[in-house]
């Protein structure tokens, strides 16, 4: 029975923990498409730094990244072989992949998403969400 | 298994209690100064449940451009975490703004607070610019919108919205702002990148106010109303 009420005030402490916002910088891209699986950290993709030194049309134009946060399907392999990151780190216009830290950055565990969203700030589910849910049942 | 509900009662309302007062203290952290406390008075005590609190389903708010280790979505024990740049560090200076990075990007550019390349690797490429504003008329009260192409090519490429997001035929676009809100349209970029769709950004698009002697449309079940 003593479990009963553990359960109850973990449930009520990490909801507590949890409810605290993240406040990560607006726009910073978390992907998490294949990092957990392979005991990597997620990548944090900070927009604010990039758009600083490059125009999006470099990224977005240029090299090809959706406007979807995962929906690149970036590997290790296809950076290394020059394509998404690896256009710019291979050191010579940034820094190269051997600083794996830099970039898997994130909270293990971390979703996909990309912080601070208008669609992460409603108050409501959106369609979308109802619909996964539904799924799900 | 009435003791069962006794304890799941005593942990929920040990739960409540933890959780008021950790609203109370998040507060105090960020309440203004009142009247009351200026003129001294004691405010009465005001008894109100838990669950006709203001604000209720509101974010609490954040604190602005946080550094990566305590922004809540790096991870603080890891090396690297350390070594990247806090956005405060890079926004010196900058014109400011109430909403996204709290940066207004078009200004920082037209500024020269910034010089983001056009070409990955040549800082000398030059963005094609085309200065061409496109009136968008709202049904509704809300000023028109005027899209004006001049900040948005000097961030992008035409191919990165036209034709597939935006059909570049004008009166073919159908939008509204629950395509928007849900990341169609201009919310492909706008609520996730460029500036977000808050309460204080509403004017960036709706820019154009209705003539002086604009009236809202009337609706179908007015029009058609016989009691009118």
């Amino acid at each position: 029975m003593w479990r009963y009420a553990i359960f109850g005030l973990v449930g009520w402490v990490s909801a507590l923990l949890i409810s605290i916002p993240a406040q990560a910088e607006y726009a910073d891209v978390v992907i998490n498409n294949y990092a957990d699986a392979a005991g990597m950290r997620p990548v944090v993709f900070p927009h604010w730094y990039h758009r600083v030194r490059f125009r999006c049309k470099v990224c977005h134009a240029d090299l090809g990244f959706q406007f979807k946060a995962g929906g690149n399907k970036i590997t290790m392999a296809k950076i290394v072989d020059g394509q998404f990151c690896g256009a710019c780190h291979n050191g010579e216009i940034s820094w190269s992949v051997e600083n794996c830290g830099m970039c898997h950055s994130g909270v293990p565990g971390t979703a996909t998403q990309i912080h601070g969203s208008t669609v992460q700030r409603l108050v409501a589910p959106t369609y979308e969400a109802l619909s996964d849910k539904k799924k799900a049942q | 298994m009435r003791m069962i509900a006794t304890i799941a009662t005593l942990a929920l309302s040990l739960g409540t209690a933890a959780a008021t007062w950790a609203a109370d203290k998040a507060d105090n952290n960020s309440k203004p100064v009142t009247s009351a406390e200026i003129t001294g008075s004691v405010p009465a005590q005001i008894n109100v449940s838990n669950a006709n609190v203001f604000n209720r389903l509101l974010k609490k708010d954040k604190e602005r451009n946080s550094a990566p280790p305590t922004d809540g979505i790096h991870d603080a024990d890891n090396e690297g975490t350390h070594q990247l740049q806090p956005p405060k560090v890079a926004y010196e200076g900058f014109p400011t703004t109430e909403f996204g990075n709290y940066i207004d990007w078009v200004k920082s550019l037209n500024g020269g607070n910034i010089n983001p390349r056009y070409d990955r690797e040549d800082p000398s490429v030059e963005p094609i610019v085309m200065d061409l504003d496109i009136l968008r008329e709202v049904k509704a009260s809300m000023p028109d919108v005027i899209f004006p192409h001049k900040p948005h090519t000097q961030w992008l490429h035409c191919s990165n919205c036209h034709p597939k997001i935006f059909k570049p035929q004008r009166g073919s676009n159908q939008i509204n702002m629950s395509q928007i809100l849900l990341g169609q349209k201009c919310g492909v970029c706008h609520g996730k990148v460029s500036f977000p769709i808050t309460t204080k950004s509403c004017t960036k698009c709706h820019s154009k106010p209705k003539p002086a002697e604009w009236k809202p449309p009337l609706s179908d079940a007015s029009v058609k109303n016989p009691w009118r």
